[in-house]
């Protein structure tokens, strides 16, 4: 196709990516190659394939499997480039994976897997969990969720993570005898009860807040209901008229895009057939149509880079809900903590008006005993020692619980401030891999419109 | 079109000649030249022809000379200038209407003053346009927009309503002075002159004659044509495909400033988002601020582009889908004439064969019960036949120099309206090209000058990191 010699179109600074830039655009992510696991070992998540099999229910169901590939850093920069170690997992495993981690370790803002369910249906993919699209798409978010757990200063130096890796049979009988199964459900009954803290540090009062207004905002803009609680934070929200249609401006935005440039292709078609009945006109009319047709084929090229662009969105948006969840983690200890301390007050008070003899408070055991008289010496004697036991013991709690507290406080904040930045780096990354996808469509269609000049002037 | 002509300017041998102003005085004229070559068919040569109101005939002669000149339409050469603008509201007693001042500035001779200023409503157009139509059924004459919006009830009075109409009018005369004869008729020169045109109106073939032009183009369509020239039939099917295709056009870009406008209603949301999404942030709130703000000017970007191509484009192309309308029209009026002049040469040949069987017929008997001796009735009767036969040759004569100038008269202006269609549409693709390549560069700008606003920053970060 002889095209137009490209003008030089004013460029401000240099458009092309930057090596970091690439390496995001493949990975997806801010990994940091200096740390722990992944400074010993490189990890993908390969290929993924269809099985068949017995469930639970010993009924016959498809699912997907993802191939693990594992392979010392060392052995590869020695290139001699050694088979990589593999293993197959089904998305449930990483599910449990991820269930452990988050008991485990309760102030670690554990990174998101991709979504269970295709939530998000562009036109032209269905709903299906099989369909080849989705199914990469899944495999990308699976391998991003793997480098950033093996990037995680705390998480990845965690056994049952490093099994998960390189031990194929009998890795979930391991991650059960860990016995996280029974923290976690009373954890999770803990979390859904509702409960009132009087003294929550005020830090992850904001942090959880954040994360309401990060979910919010992100869920707007990719069309998804909020995950978990669908709570609108600030009245803000509830005033946007955002909300007024189920479906999100950015997913209409591509559809409505995809059908101008899809439309333009009709130009192509006409043009051909018009190009027919005309002599001197002919030719022009035929190569103008060939860039009509080009210009409708480029926006599957856009489409498929503003998907990417929305995946960056998913993870923060499901980001935010761990976020959340260690703010109310944070929560659930100050609560613990307030409630042993509470009740060592009432355990003392208690002790005092024994001792004393003299009721403070109003009791029912006060009443009691004036009605009924007092209680022997020995039995006084008998609930005290119970009570300074008691006591003895809240103590123990209360510093215990306080200590807990505190180190939670402690180890959370510093992964929310690593979380932190990690999500400002990756934003912002995200929003420069946008402006460079935008920048290339313009160009491309500067290119095909001045190509159509071109063959029209020769009409 | 060439200079100012003096009305008595005879054209002179075989050259081709500017068109006068005003035919019929010419054909009086040329009547009494004889140095003009006279083209016949046969060898039946009618005595001069008579000029008639109502049938446009010109002298056989007329037919050589009438040869449209090459387009010199460089502005240089441009000698009438006319705008349509300033639509105003006019109220009456019976009726609201709109109408339109029409300025013209010239240096042509016939025109009394080099400027003018008229006001006219869109019903004097379409005066003009039957006027031009039926003194010359064969030219093909620029459509004029429509007279009512058929889809959605928009007002007539409906600001883009009448500026689309508006411009449409204006593209109307352009057209009409742009052609070497419809620019130079009298009617032309009425319109854009006469302070008011209703006098004018009441002139000249009215109502009833074209009610028959319509009766007699039914009825021609009945009868068909018998022997059409193969060019004219070419004609046809060039216009069908064409109108097609033109359709097709139409449909298409209409499509996609629909598609382009519900894109721009979601690209508006997506703004707003991001700068609410700043309020939440520390680092991130320049960045977001900075994506919401690029995105709220692609939005005006976009929405100046399905301007442009509405205000284009589509007027472009949608006056060419009126035009195939005209087009078949044209070639129908063209059919009609040949059908007429068929049926005609039918009739006489009748005739001439009733004279010749009427000879050999001795009808004795009638005639001389009426006292007539068969020689008598035989002589009446012939000198009858041939004096009708006489009265159909000259009829079918003038008939036939009709066909053949409304035959050239198409053929040249056919090939005038294809070379001013491939302009037309050839200019309006590449506008819009245009435009398209101009939108583009300007989106870039603004991505550009984010991403370059984002990666100095960056470094900037970067080296308050290192320090």
């Amino acid at each position: 196709m002889a095209d137009s010699g490209s003008e030089d179109i004013a460029v401000i600074g240099n458009t092309d990516l930057t090596p970091s830039e690439s390496e995001n655009n493949l990975k997806n992510t801010m990994v940091e190659k200096g740390t722990s696991l992944l400074k010993r070992m490189e990890i993908s998540v390969a290929e993924a394939e269809k099985r068949t099999g017995k469930n639970a229910v010993n009924m016959q169901e498809t699912y997907t499997v993802y191939l693990i590939e594992t392979r010392p850093v060392d052995a590869a920069s020695e290139g001699t480039n050694p088979v990589p170690d593999s293993l197959w997992r089904r998305y449930s495993e990483f599910e449990l994976l991820r269930n452990y981690l988050l008991v485990t370790y309760p102030f670690v803002v554990v990174p998101p897997l991709p979504e269970k369910r295709a939530e998000f249906v562009w036109h032209k993919l269905s709903a299906d969990n099989m369909d080849p699209d989705f199914v990469e798409r899944r495999r990308v978010g699976l391998e991003n969720f793997l480098l950033r757990v093996a990037s995680h200063p705390v998480l990845s130096s965690d056994k049952i993570f490093y099994s998960f890796l390189t031990e194929e049979n009998g890795w979930k009988e391991t991650v059960f005898e860990t016995g996280f199964q029974a923290k976690a459900d009373s954890r999770l009954k803990a979390l859904n009860a509702t409960f009132r803290v009087k003294n929550p540090d005020k830090r992850f009062a904001e942090m959880k807040h954040y994360g309401d207004e990060l979910q919010s905002v992100i869920s707007q803009l990719l069309r998804v209901r909020a995950v978990g609680e669908n709570k609108v934070s600030t009245a803000e929200y509830a005033a946007q008229s955002i909300r007024k249609s189920p479906f999100s401006p950015t997913k209409r935005a591509a559809d409505r895009l995809y059908g101008v440039y899809k439309v333009h292709g009709n130009y192509g078609r006409v043009f051909s057939e018009w190009s027919a009945i005309e002599k001197e006109m002919g030719d022009g009319l035929q190569s103008a149509g060939h860039h009509m047709d080009a210009y409708a084929a480029s926006v599957d090229d856009i489409l498929e880079e503003e998907e990417h662009y929305a995946d960056q969105l998913k993870e923060y948006l499901f980001y935010a809900d761990a976020l959340r969840a260690v703010c109310r983690k944070h929560e659930l200890t100050q609560y613990e903590l307030e409630m042993a301390a509470q009740d060592l007050t009432s355990k003392k008070q208690q002790r005092e008006e024994l001792a004393t003899g003299t009721v403070r408070t109003f009791s029912l055991k006060g009443m009691t005993s004036k009605l009924f008289g007092q209680e022997t010496p020995e039995q006084r004697e008998a609930k005290l020692k119970m009570l300074e036991t008691q006591i003895e013991e809240g103590e123990e709690l209360v510093k215990e619980r306080n200590e807990e507290c505190d180190e939670f406080v402690k180890s959370a904040w510093v992964d929310i401030e690593r979380f932190k930045e990690q999500k400002d780096h990756d934003l912002r990354e995200a929003l420069i891999s946008y402006a460079i996808m935008q920048i290339s469509m313009c160009k491309k269609g500067i290119q095909v419109w001045n190509n159509a000049k071109e063959c029209f002037s020769k009409m | 079109m060439s200079g100012p002509v003096d009305d008595n300017a005879v054209p002179s041998g075989n050259s081709s000649v500017a068109i006068p102003t005003d035919i019929s005085g010419q054909i009086l004229d040329l009547d009494e030249d004889d140095d003009l070559e006279v083209f016949s068919k046969d060898t039946t040569l009618t005595e001069g022809s008579s000029f008639n109101a109502s049938m446009q005939t010109s002298p056989a002669s007329m037919i050589n000379q009438y040869k449209f000149e090459e387009e010199e339409e460089d502005a240089d050469t441009k000698d009438i200038f006319v705008t349509v603008d300033n639509p105003e509201s006019l109220v009456t007693a019976i009726e609201t209407y709109v109408t339109y001042r029409v300025m013209t500035k010239t240096t042509r001779s016939e025109f009394d003053e080099s400027e003018f200023e008229v006001r006219r409503r869109y019903q004097d157009f379409l005066w003009l346009k039957g006027r031009l139509e039926e003194a010359h059924p064969t030219l093909i004459v620029h459509p004029l927009p429509e007279k009512f919006v058929m889809k959605g009830m928009v007002e007539r009075f409906n600001e883009d309503f009448i500026e689309t109409r508006r411009k449409a009018l204006h593209r109307f005369l352009n057209k009409i002075a742009e052609h070497p004869i419809f620019s130079s008729t009298e009617d032309f020169k009425i319109f854009l002159t006469a302070g008011e045109l209703t006098s004018h109106k009441k002139q000249g073939p009215g109502f009833l004659s074209r009610m028959g032009e319509t009766v007699k183009a039914v009825a021609a369509t009945v009868r068909g044509v018998r022997n059409r020239p193969e060019e004219f039939t070419d004609m046809q099917e060039y216009v069908e495909a064409f109108s097609q295709k033109i359709s097709s056009l139409d449909k298409v870009t209409q499509r996609i400033v629909r598609e382009q406008k519900e894109y721009l209603e979601e690209l508006k949301e997506c703004g707003p988002m991001y700068a609410l999404w700043s309020q939440s942030e520390e680092e991130l709130a320049e960045p977001l601020t900075s994506m919401a703000s690029s995105l709220d000017s692609c939005c005006k970007e976009t929405e100046e582009r399905v301007k442009q191509i509405n205000d284009h484009l589509i007027p472009a192309l949608h006056e060419y889908v009126l035009c195939t309308e005209t087009l078949k029209a044209v070639l129908r009026r063209r059919d009609n004439i040949q059908a007429d002049f068929e049926a005609k040469t039918e009739a006489l040949a009748t005739k001439k064969a009733d004279r010749d069987t009427e000879s050999k017929v001795l009808s004795l008997a009638w005639d001389s019960l009426v006292g007539r001796s068969p020689e008598e009735v035989k002589q009446q009767k012939q000198q009858k036949l041939k004096a009708e036969i006489k009265e159909m040759r000259d009829e079918l004569d003038k008939m036939e120099d009709r066909l053949e100038w409304a035959n050239n008269a198409l053929k040249s202006d056919w090939t005038r309206w294809r070379k001013v269609m491939r302009t037309d549409l050839r200019s309006a693709f590449i506008d819009t090209a245009e435009r398209n390549v101009s939108y583009y560069e300007k989106c870039l700008a603004v991505w550009e000058s984010f991403l370059h606003s984002q990666r100095t920053d960056a470094e900037g970060n970067a080296k308050d990191d290192c320090s």
